[in-house]
């Protein structure tokens, strides 16, 4: 079979002039790539191995090394590109499905980079945030259609159970299991510090972390790992997860050789059991079903959480949030198809569901058209990459966004997509404690808080300039926005004038 | 191009007068104050709103119409005529004067509901006349009403303030209440509809700024039922109000802490009762806070409230004498009608000034 | 010289003012805009309400207002004097770079935002009653000083000095400000600083007739910049 080996996608370039072969990158590399050739009293590699994680180049102590892409090339052939050939080889190989991590990295359209923010001239002020109030508070949960007064005439002030965040943004769901303690306790400490919530994902709650609960979200998935009375108790708000960017209408599969340790104690299923998560919930075969779950948590606490449900962005998007608008959800999380995961299926994380712009906007407006928006506030997230992202969502009519890949990035992630491998030299996608131990929870979470200090400064800052001091008058407010290189069509379903109008 | 087909935001000034007895004075006040500040309109607007003008017919709605033709008000008078008993119509006084041109018919209508059809509606009086005056206003082209309130109207047109007063003989009339509006529009307008005072039922607001706020304001309350055809601020503020005060019965000190609401930084200072209030306002009606630069002038059956936004961006000053109560955008503009004045003072951003006919008054 | 504003109208009435080479006297003042506009020698009394943009970039002139004044008063003031017998409106000496104005009653929101510093040129605002927000913000240099002489409360708004990277605050009270932006530092005036003031104090109570004694009554609080940088960690570079 070797007449079909693939050729390296990267090539690891090595300065020996600078190399002092001290070894730093063989440590390093969890995919054993690098080779020390003892008979040569020198450093090697092994291109095949190598992900483009930067692990090494990060470490090497004298700046020899550098990953280049390959110029090893195939015929030019614009229809079928290397890239498609290789994967046919690799699956002729191995008769196998093609798995992926991370996002989606395609060439699709790129609204968010086609919307450009509007900011006040002459006729309104715009506001120095540095100096002047600027409001960037939200309240997240369904909002009451009648003031009720008590028989003196005051108002009674018993809104349905809400949750508070300092900046529209909450950090999205990553299991423990997909993604480090290390990882998660950086989320948790960065969540609570900066004001804002992280999700714990499907995998449950490490008892270490129950202390963070005011400033975390408890998911409930179709694999119901780790959810008992205490941990839905526990957090600010519960998310029935029903589907994810990345891979809508797909489940969950975390192999029995990651479930191990804690991550066992914490799934409450046995060291080395698989952990599945079915596609669809077993329970919820239909709208009403679902109605049925959200009843269910709510009664197990006391009304006292806003309950989220989470759906993928998919062609009948405004539809199914309509639908669970009105099966008493608090709150609705959209996650379009640039949303991460874990692991997916490449065909699924490429080819199915539908950008998160035109899917909130569509939303929005199907919500708004049906008089109920403001029975639920409504979470984008799949791919925001910046503050400026996470105007233009609000803009859009999102009440706040969920940030995951962000996050990671944050935390040391360097978009290798490699972490369905659980070799993540980084420490964050793996369970390997040796790997683990890179990610220092003390310097985590201060570097994630640091990012959202910043994208709080740069939303005040986009705010003032459109003479907004408070992020309830942004959101919605689509007159803020103009399209640039987009059909009419697309302005249409966005709401959006085009740049000139 | 008229108001409707674009957003069209507008700088101007404002100003109004109360008699707190409830006693009746003339139009000719209200055009000398708002004609001080003749440097804050560009003449692409005027308009004034008068309480207590229609003693005689106060128990009907005073509607009136600005129609483009008499197409168009054949076809509104049929629909008024199925809708509604007429007391009385007749053609809205005016003076020929050179500054107001391109003049459209005015006519005026006191009307009180049928109340067979009323009773077919399943809706109250004031919610069956709203939807007629929508119906008019977005079906019947040509046809547009600009005033629906009982004992109140709206006189408005393009042009500076004070030719507007003078060509309807606001002198003429008599109220204990007046407020105006001179235009200084960014956009060009050419329609006299767009002209402000905005009036719903005997509710009219008078503005000077531009929002920041205005499409989710406006997205948030078109969700209740109301259509902002004209794109302006004033009519979005205008329905706010309108739905703040007859659907959800706030009263005005708790629609301003909805539409001014208080930074949070400031509702955390306040007593406990109060602060809950302010924080269950404020979040449930958080789509309806108006950002940006405005001070505002509502007028209401018995009654009037000024506010300004809640950074105070721009100026107002109130001024007492006896029983009267004057609001301005300026000083000048009450100084020239009552040179001396018990009291004169700039409310704080947010703070709303609310004034009514005192119990026991005519 | 007498001249009637409202007969002349805004425009006619400033280049009477231009043309004159005497002291005037405006009567009948409602609203007429931007007068003594960037004035040099002469004094200009006013007898009335004079409109907005008065005294924009003065330089020299002294204004005399037996009245109220509306908005945007001293805009740009470079030297000169002006004197309100009654209350200013909002923007009150906004970006006032030398010169002085006293106010006997209260001044709106954002009174003397960015004032600043010259070589030999410190503006100075006195204020007798009290003041709306944001007073102050933005300082960059010169003085500010509110007296609040019917107050019993701390006499200014909300978001005092917040911005101010020069200049001096300072408010007579009997109660300490409740809480000020991290960007601004206070203390109670010590003797130099009283001493520093002084000059303007007495000044101030000379031209209103008021009692230096009475002001001094109460303490004063200064408010400084925070010399701490309050910006540094805000900008990063790629």
């Amino acid at each position: 079979m070797a007449a079909f080996d693939i050729y390296p996608e990267y090539e690891i370039v090595r300065n020996n002039e600078r190399c002092t072969n001290c070894r730093v990158c063989e440590k390093q590399c969890a995919n054993g790539a690098h080779i020390f050739l003892t008979d040569k009293n020198r450093m090697a590699a092994d291109d095949a191995k190598c992900v483009n994680c930067h692990r090494c180049v990060a470490m090497c102590p004298v700046r020899a090394l550098k990953i280049v892409k390959t110029d090893h090339t195939f015929r030019e052939n614009s229809y079928w590109t290397g890239k498609s050939i290789k994967e046919i080889n690799r699956q002729a190989e191995s008769g196998g499905v093609l798995l992926s991590s991370m996002g989606n990295p395609e060439t699709y359209p790129v609204y968010f980079d086609r919307i450009l923010l509007n900011a006040s001239q002459v006729t309104n002020p715009s506001i120095d945030p540095l100096r002047e109030p600027m409001e960037t508070r939200v309240y997240l949960g369904s909002k009451p259609e009648k003031v009720v007064r008590d028989e003196k005439g005051r108002i009674k002030v018993d809104l349905p159970p809400h949750i508070m965040l300092s900046i529209p943004v909450m950090l999205s769901a990553m299991s423990y299991g997909s993604i480090s303690y290390n990882a998660h306790e950086s989320l948790a400490r960065a969540a609570a510090e900066a004001g804002i919530l992280y999700n714990t994902g499907e995998g449950g709650l490490h008892e270490n972390l129950y202390n963070y609960g005011s400033n975390t979200i408890v998911q409930v998935a179709s694999g119901r790992f780790g959810v008992h009375k205490k941990y839905l108790s526990s957090g600010a708000a519960i998310e029935i997860k029903m589907g994810q960017g990345a891979k809508p209408g797909i489940g969950g599969h975390l192999p029995g050789t990651k479930i191990v340790g804690d991550i066992s104690k914490t799934r409450m299923i046995p060291e080395g059991s698989d952990a599945i998560s079915p596609a669809p919930h077993h329970d919820i075969y239909s709208i009403e079903d679902l109605s049925q779950l959200i009843y269910s948590l709510k009664e197990a606490t006391g009304y006292s959480k806003p309950i989220i449900v989470k759906i993928a962005a998919v062609h009948n998007v405004a539809a199914i949030a309509s639908g669970i608008a009105r099966s008493g959800a608090d709150i609705i999380a959209i996650d379009g198809f640039r949303g991460g995961t874990g692991a997916a299926p490449t065909r699924i994380r490429d080819h199915v569901g539908i950008p998160i712009e035109l899917a909130l906007a569509s939303v929005d407006n199907r919500l708004c058209d049906e008089g109920i928006r403001n029975r639920v506030s409504i979470v984008a997230g799949g791919g925001i990459r910046s503050s400026a992202d996470v105007v233009k969502a609000i803009a859009l009519g999102a009440d706040c966004v969920y940030i995951g890949t962000a996050a990671l990035i944050a935390l040391g992630c360097h978009l290798c997509r490699s972490c369905h491998t659980g070799k993540c030299n980084w420490g964050i996608a793996t369970q390997r404690e040796d790997l683990m131990k890179r990610l220092n929870p003390d310097w985590g979470y201060k570097r994630l808080v640091n990012l959202l200090n910043a994208w709080k400064h740069e939303i005040m800052e986009m705010m003032g300039g459109m003479g907004i001091n408070a992020i309830e008058s942004l959101r919605g407010n689509r007159l803020m926005l103009r399209g640039v290189g987009l059909n009419e069509k697309e302005l249409e379903i966005l709401g959006i004038k085009h740049a000139g109008e | 191009m008229r108001e409707g087909m674009f957003r069209n935001p507008s700088g101007c000034a404002i100003s109004g007068i109360f008699s707190k007895s409830g006693k009746r004075f003339s139009g000719k006040r209200i055009i000398d104050s708002i004609a001080v500040m003749h440097e804050r309109s560009n003449g692409l607007g005027g308009g004034f709103a008068a309480y207590g003008i229609y003693p005689e017919y106060k128990d009907h709605y005073a509607f009136h119409i600005f129609y483009d033709d008499i197409y168009a008000k054949k076809e509104c008078e049929e629909y008024l005529e199925d809708h509604f008993d007429i007391a009385s119509l007749s053609q809205i006084p005016t003076r020929k004067i050179p500054e107001i041109t391109d003049t459209p018919l005015i006519w005026r209508y006191f009307a009180a509901p049928l109340p067979a059809k009323l009773a077919d509606s399943q809706l109250d009086e004031r919610e069956y006349v709203v939807r007629c005056v929508f119906r008019i206003n977005t079906a019947i082209k040509g046809a547009y009403v600009f005033s629906s309130g009982k004992n109140m109207g709206v006189f408005k047109a393009v042009g500076f303030p004070e030719d507007v007063g003078r060509f309807y003989r606001l002198e003429e009339y008599e109220g204990y209440c007046f407020i105006a509006h001179g235009r200084y529009p960014t956009n060009t307008p050419g329609w006299w509809g767009g002209a402000h005072p905005f009036a719903l039922l005997d509710f009219s607001v008078v503005h000077n700024g531009e929002i920041s706020s205005y499409d989710a304001n406006r997205r948030s309350i078109e969700m209740h039922g109301y259509k902002c055809t004209l794109q302006t601020d004033t009519e979005v503020i205008a329905y706010i109000i309108d739905y703040l005060h007859r659907k959800q019965w706030l009263n005005l000190n708790e629609i301003c802490s909805v539409i001014a609401a208080p930074f949070w930084s400031v509702i955390e200072t306040r007593p406990r009762e109060d602060r809950e209030e302010l924080e269950y306002l404020r979040c449930v009606f958080d789509s309806l806070l108006i950002n940006g630069p405005f001070s505002i002038i509502v007028g209401f059956e018995g009654g009037m409230m000024a506010l300004n936004d809640r950074l105070k961006l721009r100026s107002m000053v109130v001024g007492e004498k006896d029983d009267m109560v004057y609001v301005a955008s300026e000083e000048a503009a009450i100084r020239v009608i009552q040179k001396d004045l018990d009291r004169v003072w700039s409310p704080k951003g947010g703070e709303g000034v609310i004034v009514t006919i005192e119990k026991g008054s005519a | 010289m007498n001249v009637s504003a409202r007969r002349l109208g805004s425009r006619a009435l400033n280049d009477e003012i231009r043309r004159a080479e005497e002291d005037i006297i405006i009567e009948d003042c409602f609203g007429e805009r931007y007068i003594g506009s960037g004035a040099s020698s002469i004094t200009i009394t006013i007898n009335g309400t004079p409109g907005n943009a008065m005294g924009a970039y003065l330089d020299g002139a002294t204004i005399i207002v037996n009245g109220n004044a509306q908005d945007a008063i001293g805009d740009t003031m470079n030297d000169g004097k002006i004197i309100i017998h009654g209350n200013a409106g909002d923007a009150l000496g906004y970006a006032m770079r030398g010169g002085k104005i006293y106010v006997k009653g209260d001044a709106g929101y954002r009174t003397g935002i960015h004032m600043k510093e010259y070589k030999d040129k410190r503006p100075v605002i006195v204020v007798g009653g009290s003041t709306g927000s944001f007073l102050g913000e933005y300082l960059a240099g010169g003085i500010i000083i509110v007296l609040g002489m019917e107050s019993e409360a701390f006499p200014v708004g909300d978001f005092t000095g917040t911005g101010m990277h020069g200049g001096l605050i300072f408010i007579r009270s009997s109660t300490p400000p409740a809480k000020l932006h991290k960007q601004v530092t206070v203390s109670l005036a010590d003797d130099s600083d009283m001493g520093f003031i002084n000059e303007y104090l007495m000044e101030y109570a000379d031209t209103f007739g008021l009692s230096i004694d009475e002001i001094l009554r109460k303490p004063f609080y200064r408010l400084a910049p925070n010399a701490k940088n309050p910006y540094k960690q805000l900008y990063t570079i790629y």
